[in-house]
């Protein structure tokens, strides 16, 4: 499935397309609840970014933000320098697409249809499945590996492939930019590993900005050209993994103490916790060690 | 007119990446959709000189045109029956002004009314159960779950009882009270906007309250005026006349196309407000208008004949059904409510010789059992609907 060094190697096959997003002195917030403050962001075009960071820290609201799902309080979310808000709906569909958490298709609905109705930004009343629409269906449902699926109803499918045909939307959608909140939640690690795969295809071979919010330092570390790190609403660090996952950032973002590693295959950091009933050096203890610290 | 430039949009060819256990594999050994006759298959159809497109959908189009011819059966059927027998060939002539004077007045002016009511109030009420459900993403928010017929029955029963008709009709005081109530419902449901998930339990809320208003309201009032406001209540076709036909008439006119135009966007808000809204729908414009269009299709039915039961919660879902769509066809759900509605009548004045039954009571009677069918099968699935 995945090959043995699955970093992109140095930009030469990208062709990035020329769509910049970028957020400035932007205030998000929800009922009146200050979730981000004063946050400046500039999305590195044709590359894959991570953002990561605790529960609650306000990434999935800057993800809404900068799909335009959440309006800002202050501040402005840019496309190629047009604020958001003034692109009209349409228009933007067309240059940026959203995945959200967890979307829920119709009962019966089939793998080719939602894939299709991913079309309906380039589609009008009277041309409603051009040659263009038919050309990205298909190629989406192959590149997501679904042709044989199309005539499957989304909800008998297993959660993995659930979730690449949402991705397989997306991607016939064509947009340059695509946000995706969470694409791995609720798969077991070999569909999460297949998700995070496929999406590392589209920005490779396409060269399509990837935005995608994700739990797991790891996988960040391993699929993310730049990671941004998140606590309470601020951006704390930004950069190349190597730059960003280190043990002190960790320990300020997460709250948790940690060891910092290479990762055996990619070579990209990974985090080891430690947690209150393992420390360094007691790797043989950990049967008998009788916490201390109990309350 | 917008040129929608579709940047290509990915590398045509490019063989799929992660190897794919996928691909064929089943999860699930049931073949649902792939068992679909070959006749039936969805497919695209495309005009070089015109620039229109689309994708035919057979199966849809056959199920529509059976309803329809169903229905145009049951209409006729329903003009024949009656003290004055006359056949259905009769009937059919006599509807072009042919044959007998006699029939011909007995079908066009006394009969005709009556079925021509039942027929747009079948529509107004499936179309507006479609959109309602589609809008909501929920099976049970039909507009007589939500309140508005229940705001509608209010209106009309206050004014009997409490003789505040102000000069209207009794048909205008429920289009108010539905109107009235949808409103209510829309402004309690709005929270940054408004959710489908929202709309129904606040609507539920709502249409408790107006029950429980009617029934005070019944109890108040001295015999004879709550009989009549029950005779509205419980909807009705019997003494119609082609004052209400052309209200509805125009109503549906002008309502029917705007849902059938909304169609589009009703397809993408049913994968969820956020994913329709990154597909470039306007998500609460649409809603907005959804809802209007919904709520006066059910207001203009219910000022023709009452509110008559369950026919916009079951006929979208018969509708879904027999065409196999994912979510309730608007159209093929009109043509049910209309089959349904004059099947029902029909049943109402035949079933028990003599006695003229109002069509809403056969309409609840059979339309109760689907009621508990939906819950129990939402209830099942665990997604409350």
């Amino acid at each position: 499935m995945s090959t043995t060094d699955p970093r992109p190697t140095p930009s030469a096959q990208r062709r990035p397309v020329g769509v910049e997003l970028r957020a400035r002195g932007l205030h998000l917030a929800y009922d009146g609840r200050p979730v981000v403050e004063n946050l400046d962001l500039t999305v590195p075009t044709g590359r894959i970014t991570a953002i990561v960071g605790a529960n609650a820290c306000g990434k999935s609201t800057l993800l809404r933000a900068l799909a335009r799902l959440l309006a800002p309080r202050e501040g402005v979310v840019e496309l190629d320098g047009t604020a958001l808000r003034s692109i009209p709906t349409r228009e933007l569909a067309r240059r940026l697409g959203i995945l959200p958490q967890t979307p829920v298709a119709p009962e019966g609905l089939t793998v080719g249809d939602l894939v299709g109705r991913g079309r309906s930004p380039h589609q009008t009343w009277w041309r409603q499945w051009s040659a263009a629409d038919e050309e990205a269906v298909r190629a989406a449902l192959a590149a997501t590996g679904l042709t044989g699926l199309a005539d499957r109803p989304v909800d008998e499918l297993s959660g993995g492939q659930r979730q690449r045909a949402w991705i397989a939307m997306a991607v016939a959608q064509g947009t340059p930019v695509l946000l995706l909140d969470e694409p791995t939640t609720y798969l077991d690690l070999a569909h999460q590993i297949d998700v995070l795969d496929l999406i590392t295809d589209l920005n490779r071979r396409e060269g399509r900005t990837v935005v995608m919010v994700l739990h797991d330092l790891n996988q960040a570390c391993r699929y993310a050209d730049h990671v941004i790190a998140m606590k309470a609403g601020r951006i704390v660090a930004e950069g190349a993994p190597a730059e960003v996952v280190t043990e002190a950032t960790v320990e300020d973002v997460f709250d948790l103490r940690c060891r910092i590693t290479p990762d055996p295959v990619s070579g990209t950091p990974m985090v080891i916790p430690l947690g209150r009933h393992h420390h360094d050096g007691d790797a043989r203890e950990t049967e008998d060690a009788v916490p201390a610290a109990l309350d | 007119m917008p040129a929608p430039p579709s940047p290509a949009p990915s590398s045509p060819g490019a063989p799929a990446g992660p190897a794919q256990p996928a691909a064929g594999s089943p999860t699930d050994s049931r073949k649902r959709s792939s068992s679909v006759r070959p006749v039936l298959r969805d497919r695209p159809f495309r005009l070089a000189v015109p620039p229109v497109s689309g994708m035919l959908r057979p199966r849809l189009l056959l199920t529509g045109v059976l309803v329809a011819v169903g229905t145009f059966t049951l209409f006729c059927w329903g003009l024949a029956v009656g003290d004055y027998p006359v056949t259905l060939p009769g009937v059919v002539k006599a509807l072009f002004g042919a044959g007998d004077p006699g029939t011909v007045i007995v079908v066009q002016d006394l009969r005709l009314p009556r079925a021509l009511t039942g027929l747009l109030v079948g529509v107004a009420f499936g179309v507006s159960g479609a959109v309602f459900q589609t809008m909501t993403r929920n099976a049970l928010a039909s507009p007589d779950m939500i309140g508005l017929t229940e705001g509608a029955g209010t209106a009309v029963v206050a004014a009997v009882v409490l003789g505040w008709t102000g000069g209207l009709g009794l048909s205008t005081l429920g289009l108010l009270g539905a109107l009235a109530t949808a409103l209510l419902v829309y402004a309690l449901a709005w929270k940054g906007g408004a959710t489908g998930y929202r709309i129904i339990l606040v609507g539920i809320g709502v249409s408790w309250i107006c029950t429980s208003a009617t029934d005070f309201l019944v109890a108040r009032g001295n015999r004879f005026e709550a009989e009549e406001a029950l005779g509205w209540l419980v909807g009705n076709l019997n003494g119609r006349t082609w004052g209400q036909v052309d209200a509805l008439a125009i109503a549906l006119a002008v309502l029917l196309p705007v849902a059938l135009g909304l169609g589009r966007w009703m397809r993408t808000l049913q994968l969820g407000d956020d994913v329709a809204a990154g597909l470039g729908t306007p998500v609460q414009p649409v809603r907005l208008a959804l809802l209007l269009t919904g709520v006066g299709l059910v207001a203009f039915g219910t000022a023709a004949a009452g509110p008559v039961a369950f026919v916009a919660l079951a006929c979208p879902q018969i509708a879904l059904r027999l065409a196999g769509t994912p979510a309730p066809p608007p159209l093929v759900s009109g043509l049910t409510g209309a089959f349904v509605v004059l099947g029902a009548d029909l049943l109402a004045r035949e079933a028990v010789p003599g006695t003229e039954l109002p069509v809403g009571i056969v309409t609840g009677a059979l339309g109760a059992p689907v009621l508990l069918w939906l819950l129990v099968r939402a209830n099942r699935a665990g997604s409350g609907g």
